[in-house]
C-alpha cells in the first residue's frame, strides 16, 4: 500500500512542479506587451467561438499570429475586417478566401490595448504535452495485485496455524504414547449420528433449512428482471457528471421531448453539435486513477465526430452519418405505459427523484427498481399539485370535499387503476 | 383347479429339438439385437471416455447454465436520429391532411404518423361530406406496408434503374410511334393530372387516353352528361329528404362511388316527430335495403318496370305485392314534393336519365347537380372498344395506370392471349398483378400515402394528396414519369403547385391549402376532353341499355361488391379479408346469394356442423360460354326471388399471398360492364366452408335491438315502445335499475370523468368503418379463415345484423305473445323453433356491441387474479400482464365480448399476416401493447386515447371541452352513431343523449349497469 502512495505522490509533485513552472512562464511573458489575463478573459469572451490559439476552427488558429501579421494591420483587420477587405487589401483577401468567405464579427468596441492584450495571451508557447496516461493503468493492476497479495498471505498464515496445531496436536499424541499412556478411544456416538438419532431436532432445523432456502429463493426470484444499479458501457462514453455536473447543463436541453411526450428522448446528435462545434476539446479535470484523461475525453469527441459526419478540418458537415447505437438503460416491459410529460410538466418531479444523482454519474446507472411497487408507493405519498392547473381546479374542489381532505394524492385521482398504465 | 391345457407359443415346439425353442426359453429374441450398430462404432464408443454419467452431467450443467443465463435480460439498443427533423417528437404523433383516390375510394382524410410511420387513417372534419371514409379507407393504411408490393421498375423481369426505365420506354413509344396505343387508367379526378396527361397524348398523338372503371358507372355519368353537358354524376342530400325511393342503389354502399352515410343518417334521427321515409326496391339484400323502412325484393327485370312505373307509367305486369308498394312509394312521392328524390343503380342509360329527369322536374333540394361528384369518368363504350381492339389486333399498345384489365377484363382468355402479343405492353401499378406478369414494362408505383396528388371529388372541392412518409420502395409515381416522357423536368410536386397557383389557388395560399387538404373555390378547371372512337356512339346506345329479361328459364344476377373488399385492390389486406360482411357476417370470401326460395328448388343448402361452422353448396354459373365453378352458395334472406347476388373483387391469385387467394372473380361475368346478367345455376358436388362470425340470425322476439314505429315514437309514451325492465321486490315491481334491486353498492361516480359511449340505432348503417378503425388503433390481430370459423375471431367490435323471422320485428314479438301452451305448432316450443328462421323478406337491424363496461360488470367477480377490474372512470380495465388465461370472464359475461388469444398471432408464421414481417409491423399502435397467448383481451374503450386528451389538458393547463374525448370507434363514425363523452359533463352531447328518451342498455335486466347506452331504433311505417 505505501508503494502505491508514493507512486500518486510522485506523479502528483509532477503535475504540481510543471503547474507552477507555467504559472511563472505566463508571468515573464505578461511583463513585455499587454497584460496576458485580461487578454485570457477578452479572448474567450470575443474570439473563442470561432478561433482556437492551435486549431483551425471557424476562423484559423491564432497562436503567434502577432508574428505574422503587422500589429497596425491586425487592429484594422479586428476592428473591421470587410472594410479591410473592401480597400482592397490584398492580404486581407487571401485570409478570407482562405477561410470559406467567412466573414468575421467586427469589433470596433476594443481599444488597441485590448488588442494588444489578447496578442500576448495568443502569443504564449504552446504549453507541453501533459504527462502520459499510462500510469493510472499501472496504477489499477498495482491495487489488484496487492489485494491478491494480501489475501494470499492471509491465507498462508491460517494455512500455517492449521498445520501447526495438527503438528502440535500429533506431538502430544506421541508424547502420550512415548510416555506410556494409554489413549482411550471414546465410545461416545459421533455429533452428526446423534443428531441424526433425535427426531425433533431433525424435524426443526429441516423446517429452519427450508425456510431459509425460501427466503433466499424469493429473494432471488423477486430481483429477476430488475436491473437497479445497471450501468452498460455505451458506444460513446458521454459523462452526465461532466455535462449536467461540471457544466450544469439542464437535463431538458438534451432531453426535451421530457417535457412533452411520453419519452425522453435520447438527443439527436445534431443537439450534441449544438455546443460541440466550438468545443473540440476537453479542458476539465482528469481522473487519472479512472483513466479518464483528457486524451480518453478527446477520443470520446472524436467519436462523437465521427458519428455525425463533422470534418474537424473543414469545419464542414461530410454527410456521413453513422447512428449511434446507444444501449439503453431503462427499459420499461411493452405492458406498461409511461408517459414522461405527465410526471415531468404536469407533477413537476425532478429528473433527479427516479433517475438518481445523474449529475454525479460518469457512467450512468438505473437508479431506481422500476418496479410496480415502487410506482404504486409513490403515487400513495404522492399529493397532486393542483395550482395553477385548471384541469385539476374542479375536480380536485369536490374529490376534496369528498374525502374531507384538504390534499389528494395520486393514488385518489386513479393512479392506482390498473388500467392507467396497463392497456 | 389346476389345468392341464397346454397353450402353444409357436409351431416350433411341435419339434422337441428345436433350437429355436431352446433359445427362446433363454432370451427374448432368437438372434441378439446389433445394439452396438445402431449405437455407432464401437471401437469409439468403447475409448470414450465420456461415461454416461459424465454425459448426463454435462447435460444437467448446460440446461443449468442456460436457465440462469436467461435470467439476463436482453440488451436492448436505442438509435437516435442525427439531425432530428423539427417536426418530430418521439412518442408524439403527427397529422397530415391527404386525400385517398385510388379509382374506387375517393376522400380526404387525415393521417395519423408516429416516428414518420402512417399508422392511423381518421376524418378530416373539415370536409362536409366529402367522400366517405369507409372500412377500406380506413384499412388502406396497411395496404402501405404489404410485403407484396412491387419493390423497383423492371423490364422483361428484370430489375432496372428508374434512368434505363424510362430512357428505355421512352424508345419503346417513339419506335412505335405510328401505332395506336391506349393509356387506360383509373378515374384520377386530378385536374393535374388530366392536364399532364392531356399534354402527353398532344406529344404522342398515337396514344388514345381511355379511363376505365373496373366498377363502371358508365350508364349514370352517359344519362347525366346527355343531361347537363358534363361527365360526372349527380350528388345527393339526403338530410333534406323526406322521401327516399330507391330502385336497386345501395346509397350506403358504394353506388355511384358512396359517401351517403352522414347525410342519410341526418335525416333519420327523429327530431320533432319527423324523419324520411326510405322505400328500397332491390334484388340482393344490401344495406341500404337492410336500413330502409320498407324494403321489397324484386329482380333488375322488375326494378326496370317500378323505375318506369315510378316516373309516370303503369305498374300493370308487376306482382300484386309490388304493385302496391309503388303506388304507395308514388304517392309518398307526390306528397313529399321537392323533398323526395328516386335514384337508381340499374345498368340503364333511360333508366338513369329518367331518375334524373324526375327530380330534376320536381325540383329536388336532395339532387345536386350544380355540383356534381367527378370521382367516375369510365366510358364502357370505350373500354370495350379498348377491349375489342386488343383482341381484334388494331390496337398495337397498352399502358395500364392503376388498374388491372387481365383480371377484371370479362372476356378474359382472348384478352389475354392477345395483350400477350402487343408490341407496347407498360403497366404502372404497385403490385405484380395479372397484367404486370404479362407486361414488358413494369413500373413500380407508390402507394397513395407516399405520393403527391390532387384531386376535385365534388366540382368546387380541391383535394391535395401529400407523402406522410418516404417511399418505403425504389417506387415512382406514375406522373413523374410522364413529365420525364414528355421532356419536362420539373417533379410532379412542382407541376401541380403551377397548376394549382396558375388556375386553382386564386392568390390564396399553398401552405394554408395544404395544411387543410382542401381548398374550396367556385373556378373551373379545364377538364381534359376525351375523344370518342368512330362509331362509339352506336355502341354506346347497345353498351347503354340493360339488356335482361325475367325468363322462364335461368336467374338474374346482379353483381355487387363487398363491403370490405369494394373493387378488389386491397385484396392482400388481411384486416378487409377478416372484416365480416354486414349482411351475410361471413368473411374471407365471396358467394353467390340465392333466395330460399330457389335454394329450396335446387336443392342448395346451407347447414350449421357441430363445430359451429356454416357449411354450403356448390353451384357453377353458367353465362354463355363463361362458366364459373365451384361458387359457394349462400341462402340469404330477403333476396329476391328468380335473382342472385355476387360480390366482385375476390378470386385474386396475382401478387396476392396464399392465405388471401380467397373467392371466385366475379369479373368473367361481368359483361359488358353490366352489373345485371342472365344466368343460369348447375348443382355441383361438394360443401364450401364459410367462415361466418353469427350464427343466430333472429332475436327471437327479445329486446336486444329496441324498435318502434315512428307512429308510436310519437304518440305514445316511453313506457310503451322502451319500457324499463321491471323486477319484484317484496311483492312490488321496482325498475331493475332501482338501488333498493342492487345486490351491489355502486361506487360513487358522481366526480371526475364517467365516460359513456352512445350508440344510436337509428344512425348506425352497420358500414363496419368503426371495426377497422377499432383494428388499427389497437392492434386487434388477424387470426385467419380457419380460427373466424371456429367462432375464435378477435374483432374489439363487432356489428350484429339481425332479421325478423316475420315480415317485422313487431311481428316477431306480436307472433311470440301469442304462443299458447308448451307443445305444438303455437305452443311456445314450436313458436321459438319457427323464429329461429329468418323470413324470406326480413326487416333488418344493425347493433354495434363491445365490451359494454358495465359498472357491475360479472366478468369482474370472477376472474381469480383480478386481472379485470374496474376504473372509477367507468372502464372496465384489463391487465393483460395479470391474465392467466383461466376465461371465466369470457363465459360469464351476457353480451360475449371477451376474445381471447388462443394462439400468439404475432411473429408466428402459423398466423402468417401483418403481424408476422416487419413491414407489416410498422402499422402497429406503440401505445397499445401487442397481447401474447393465452391471455384475455377486449375492447378498453380506447383508454389510451382518453388517457392522451386528458394529459393533453393537464399539460396546457385548462379544462377539457366537449367532444374532445374520442374513441377509435366514435372518430370514424361517418354517421354521428357513435359518441362518446364524458356524462359527468352536463352540458355534454351524451349526457343529452344519455337522458333522451330512446336510451336504453342491452340487457338491461340483468342490472350490469352498462357504460354504453343504445337508442331505440325507430321505423318511419306510415304509409301516406
Amino acid at each position: 500500500m505505501k508503494k502505491v502512495n508514493y507512486r500518486n505522490l510522485s506523479s502528483q509533485l509532477s503535475i504540481l512542479s510543471l503547474a507552477i513552472l507555467l504559472a511563472f512562464s505566463t508571468f515573464t511573458f505578461a511583463q513585455e506587451s499587454g497584460d496576458v489575463v485580461a487578454g485570457e478573459s477578452l479572448f474567450k469572451a470575443n474570439c473563442a467561438a470561432c478561433h482556437k490559439l492551435d486549431k483551425k476552427g471557424v476562423g484559423p488558429a491564432l497562436r503567434g499570429v502577432a508574428d505574422k501579421y503587422d500589429r497596425d494591420w491586425l487592429y484594422k483587420w479586428i476592428k473591421d475586417s470587410q472594410g479591410l477587405i473592401k480597400s482592397g487589401d490584398s492580404k486581407a483577401a487571401t485570409i478570407f478566401a482562405e477561410n470559406n468567405n467567412s466573414v468575421m464579427t467586427s469589433f470596433p468596441g476594443l481599444s488597441n490595448e485590448d488588442i494588444d492584450n489578447i496578442l500576448a495571451y495568443s502569443s504564449q508557447p504552446k504549453p507541453a504535452p501533459k504527462v502520459p496516461a499510462t500510469v493510472s493503468v499501472a496504477d489499477n493492476g498495482d491495487n489488484g495485485i496487492n489485494q491478491n497479495i494480501i489475501i494470499g498471505a492471509l491465507a498462508l498464515v491460517f494455512l500455517l496455524l492449521v498445520i501447526m496445531f495438527y503438528l502440535v496436536s500429533k506431538t502430544l499424541k506421541n508424547l502420550k504414547i512415548a510416555s506410556g499412556q494409554e489413549i482411550e478411544s471414546e465410545s461416545r456416538l459421533p455429533l452428526w449420528k446423534a443428531f441424526v438419532q433425535n427426531q425433533f431436532l431433525m424435524l426443526v432445523s429441516s423446517i429452519f433449512m427450508l425456510l431459509v432456502a425460501a427466503y433466499f429463493m424469493f429473494g432471488f426470484f423477486m430481483q429477476i428482471g430488475i436491473d437497479q444499479g445497471y450501468a452498460p458501457v455505451q458506444p460513446i462514453h458521454y459523462s452526465h457528471k461532466i455535462h449536467a455536473g461540471d457544466n450544469k447543463i439542464d437535463c431538458n436541453y438534451c432531453h426535451s421531448s421530457a417535457r412533452k411526450s411520453k419519452t425522453s428522448g435520447i438527443p439527436s446528435l445534431n443537439v450534441c453539435m449544438n455546443c460541440h462545434k466550438n468545443i473540440s476539446e476537453y479542458t476539465g479535470p482528469e481522473d487519472l486513477a479512472k483513466g479518464y484523461t483528457t486524451e480518453f475525453y478527446n477520443d470520446q469527441i472524436a467519436k462523437l465526430y465521427d458519428a455525425v459526419g463533422w470534418d474537424v478540418d473543414d469545419q464542414s458537415y461530410t454527410g456521413e452519418e453513422k447512428p449511434v447505437k446507444w444501449i439503453r438503460i431503462h427499459n420499461l416491459p411493452d405492458f406498461v405505459y409511461f408517459n414522461h410529460s405527465q410526471h415531468v410538466t404536469v407533477a413537476g418531479v425532478e429528473c433527479q427523484t427516479c433517475h438518481g444523482p445523474v449529475e454525479e454519474m460518469e457512467i450512468l446507472e438505473q437508479h431506481s427498481p422500476l418496479t410496480m411497487r415502487w410506482c404504486i408507493d409513490c403515487h400513495k405519498e404522492t399529493n397532486v399539485d393542483i395550482k395553477g392547473n385548471d384541469y385539476y381546479e374542479k375536480i380536485h374542489k369536490e374529490l376534496s370535499k369528498k374525502y374531507g381532505v384538504e390534499r389528494v394524492t395520486a393514488a385518489d385521482m386513479g393512479g392506482r387503476e390498473c388500467g392507467k398504465c396497463h392497456y | 383347479m389346476a389345468s392341464n391345457k397346454k397353450y402353444w407359443k409357436s409351431v416350433e415346439e411341435l419339434d422337441e429339438n428345436s433350437s429355436i425353442v431352446k433359445s427362446l426359453q433363454q432370451n427374448e429374441f432368437v438372434e441378439a439385437i446389433p445394439v452396438d450398430e445402431f449405437l455407432g462404432d464401437k471401437e469409439t464408443l468403447e475409448n470414450s471416455s465420456t461415461t454416461r454419467r459424465d454425459f448426463l452431467k454435462y447435460v444437467g450443467f448446460s440446461t443449468a447454465a442456460a436457465s440462469l443465463v436467461a435470467c439476463e435480460g436482453p440488451i436492448r439498443k436505442s438509435i437516435p436520429y442525427v439531425v432530428q427533423p423539427d417536426e418530430i417528437i418521439a412518442g408524439k404523433a403527427n397529422y397530415y391532411a391527404s386525400t385517398i383516390a385510388d379509382g374506387f375510394d375517393f376522400a380526404n382524410i387525415l393521417v395519423k404518423t408516429r416516428e414518420g410511420r402512417p399508422i392511423k387513417i381518421e376524418r378530416n372534419l373539415l370536409s362536409e361530406n366529402n367522400g366517405s371514409v369507409n372500412a377500406r379507407v380506413h384499412a388502406s393504411v396497411l395496404s402501405l406496408y404489404d410485403a407484396n408490393r412491387l419493390q423497383a421498375p423492371s423490364i422483361d423481369g428484370e430489375d432496372v434503374s428508374w434512368e434505363d426505365f424510362e430512357s428505355a420506354l421512352s424508345a419503346k413509344l417513339n419506335e412505335n410511334s405510328g401505332e395506336e396505343i391506349v393509356l387506360l387508367t383509373q378515374t384520377f379526378a386530378s385536374p393535374s393530372t388530366s392536364k399532364l396527361i392531356k399534354e402527353f397524348t398532344t406529344k404522342y398523338s398515337n396514344v388514345r387516353h381511355v379511363i376505365y372503371d373496373t366498377v363502371s358507372s358508365s350508364e349514370a355519368l352517359d344519362a347525366f352528361n346527355t343531361k347537363y353537358g358534363v361527365r360526372a354524376l349527380a350528388d345527393y342530400d339526403f338530410s333534406n329528404a323526406e322521401v327516399i325511393v330507391s330502385v336497386g342503389a345501395d346509397f350506403l354502399g358504394d353506388w355511384q362511388g358512396g359517401g351517403y352515410e352522414s347525410s342519410y343518417s341526418k335525416g333519420r334521427i327523429p327530431s320533432e316527430g319527423k324523419m324520411s321515409r326510405h322505400y328500397q326496391f332491390e334484388a340482393n339484400m344490401s344495406l341500404s335495403g337492410a336500413n330502409s323502412d320498407k324494403r321489397v325484393p324484386a329482380t333488375p327485370s322488375q326494378q326496370l318496370q317500378i323505375l318506369n312505373a315510378l316516373t309516370g307509367g303503369s305498374v300493370s305486369g308487376l306482382p300484386e305485392n309490388i304493385a302496391n308498394t309503388v303506388s304507395k312509394a308514388k304517392t309518398a312521392l307526390q306528397k313529399a314534393g321537392n323533398k323526395g328524390v328516386i335514384i337508381t343503380g340499374l345498368p340503364d342509360v333511360s333508366a338513369q336519365a329518367k331518375v334524373l329527369t324526375y327530380n330534376e322536374g320536381v325540383a329536388s333540394v336532395v339532387m345536386d347537380t350544380a355540383k356534381p361528384k367527378m370521382i367516375r369518368k369510365g366510358n364502357t363504350a370505350e373500354v370495350m372498344s379498348v377491349l375489342n381492339g386488343v383482341i381484334s389486333g388494331s390496337i398495337k399498345g397498352l399502358i395500364t395506370v392503376g388498374v388491372d384489365p387481365v383480371y377484371s377484363f370479362p372476356n378474359n382468355i382472348e384478352f389475354v392471349e392477345a395483350y400477350s402479343n402487343l408490341d407496347v405492353k407498360v403497366a404502372f401499378t404497385m403490385k405484380e398483378d395479372a397484367t404486370a406478369e404479362l407486361a414488358e414494362f413494369v413500373a413500380a408505383t407508390p402507394h397513395y400515402l407516399e405520393s403527391w396528388g390532387d384531386t376535385q371529388i365534388k366540382k368546387g372541392t380541391f383535394g391535395l394528396m401529400q407523402p406522410t412518409i418516404r417511399p418505403l420502395f425504389d417506387t415512382k409515381q406514375f406522373q413523374d414519369c410522364l413529365l420525364v416522357l414528355i421532356g419536362n423536368s420539373k417533379t410532379y410536386y412542382d407541376y401541380i403547385q403551377d397548376t394549382w397557383s396558375t388556375s386553382i389557388l386564386g392568390g390564396s395560399s399553398w401552405n394554408d391549402a395544404l395544411h387543410d387538404g382542401l381548398f374550396s373555390s367556385d373556378v373551373t378547371v379545364e377538364n381534359e376532353e376525351l375523344p370518342l372512337t368512330e362509331g362509339s356512339e352506336e355502341s354506346q346506345s347497345s353498351h347503354g341499355a340493360m339488356s335482361i329479361s325475367s325468363q322462364e328459364e335461368g336467374l338474374e344476377l346482379t353483381l355487387y361488391t363487398k363491403t370490405a373488399m369494394g373493387d378488389g385492390q386491397q385484396a392482400n389486406n388481411p384486416w378487409l379479408q377478416e372484416m365480416p360482411d354486414p349482411i351475410t357476417r361471413a368473411s374471407w370470401d365471396n358467394y353467390l346469394t340465392v333466395s330460399g326460395a330457389d335454394a329450396a328448388e335446387m336443392g342448395l343448402m346451407n347447414k350449421n356442423v357441430a363445430n359451429g361452422g356454416l357449411n354450403g353448396s356448390y353451384v357453377n354459373i353458367n353465362l354463355g360460354d363463361v362458366v364459373l365453378e365451384n361458387v359457394p352458395v349462400l341462402i340469404q334472406p330477403g333476396q329476391a326471388k328468380g335473382s342472385v347476388g355476387l360480390a366482385l373483387g375476390y378470386g385474386k391469385t396475382a401478387a396476392i399471398q396464399s392465405e388471401m387467394q380467397t373467392g371466385v372473380n366475379a369479373y368473367t361475368l361481368y359483361q359488358g360492364f353490366s352489373s345485371v346478367q342472365n344466368v343460369t345455376l348447375e348443382k355441383v358436388s361438394g360443401e364450401h366452408e364459410f367462415a361466418c362470425v353469427q350464427l343466430q340470425n333472429t332475436m327471437m322476439g327479445r329486446d336486444i335491438i329496441r324498435e318502434t314505429s315512428l307512429e308510436i315514437f310519437n304518440t305514445k309514451d316511453k313506457s310503451e315502445w322502451n319500457a324499463m325492465p321491471m323486477v319484484s321486490k317484496d311483492h312490488k315491481e321496482i325498475a331493475v335499475t332501482d338501488p333498493n334491486a342492487d345486490l351491489w353498492t355502486s361506487f360513487d361516480r358522481s366526480i371526475g370523468h364517467h365516460f359513456n359511449l352512445s350508440v344510436d340505432l337509428n344512425a348506425c348503417t352497420g358500414c363496419g368503418a368503426c371495426v377497422i378503425a377499432c383494428h388499427a388503433e389497437n392492434n386487434v390481430p388477424v387470426v385467419g379463415k380457419l380460427e373466424v370459423r371456429r367462432s375464435r375471431d378477435m374483432h374489439w367490435l363487432r356489428i350484429d345484423r339481425y332479421y325478423s323471422s316475420e315480415e317485422s320485428f313487431e311481428g316477431d314479438l306480436e307472433k311470440k305473445e301469442a304462443s299458447n301452451g308448451l307443445l305444438g305448432e303455437t305452443g311456445v316450443k314450436g313458436t321459438l323453433i319457427s323464429m329461429e328462421d329468418p323470413s324470406a323478406n326480413p326487416e333488418v337491424a344493425f347493433q354495434p356491441v363491445m365490451c359494454q363496461h358495465c359498472n357491475h360488470a360479472p366478468c369482474e367477480t370472477v376472474c381469480p387474479v383480478a386481472a379485470t377490474s374496474h376504473g372509477r372512470q367507468g372502464q372496465n380495465q384489463m391487465a393483460y400482464n395479470r391474465c392467466v388465461g383461466t376465461r371465466y370472464c369470457a363465459n360469464n359475461c351476457p353480451y360475449k365480448v371477451r376474445r381471447f388469444n388462443w394462439f400468439l398471432y404475432s411473429e408466428n408464421d402459423e398466423f402468417d399476416y401483418n403481424m408476422n414481417n416487419d413491414l407489416g409491423r410498422m402499422v402497429l399502435n406503440p401505445d397499445v401493447v401487442v397481447r401474447s397467448r393465452g391471455v384475455m383481451e377486449k375492447c378498453s374503450m380506447c383508454i389510451q386515447m382518453t388517457q392522451k386528451t386528458i394529459l393533453d389538458a393537464k399539460n396546457d393547463g385548462r379544462s377539457i371541452k366537449d367532444g374532445e374525448f374520442k374513441t377509435a370507434c366514435s372518430a370514424a363514425c361517418e354517421s354521428g352513431a357513435m359518441i362518446f363523452g364524458d356524462i359527468n359533463d352536463h352540458e355534454s352531447k351524451v349526457n343529452k343523449l344519455y337522458n333522451d328518451n330512446r336510451m336504453y342498455h342491452l340487457l338491461e335486466e340483468i342490472g350490469t349497469k352498462p357504460n354504453v347506452m343504445y337508442h331505440v331504433k325507430v321505423r318511419n311505417t306510415e304509409e301516406v
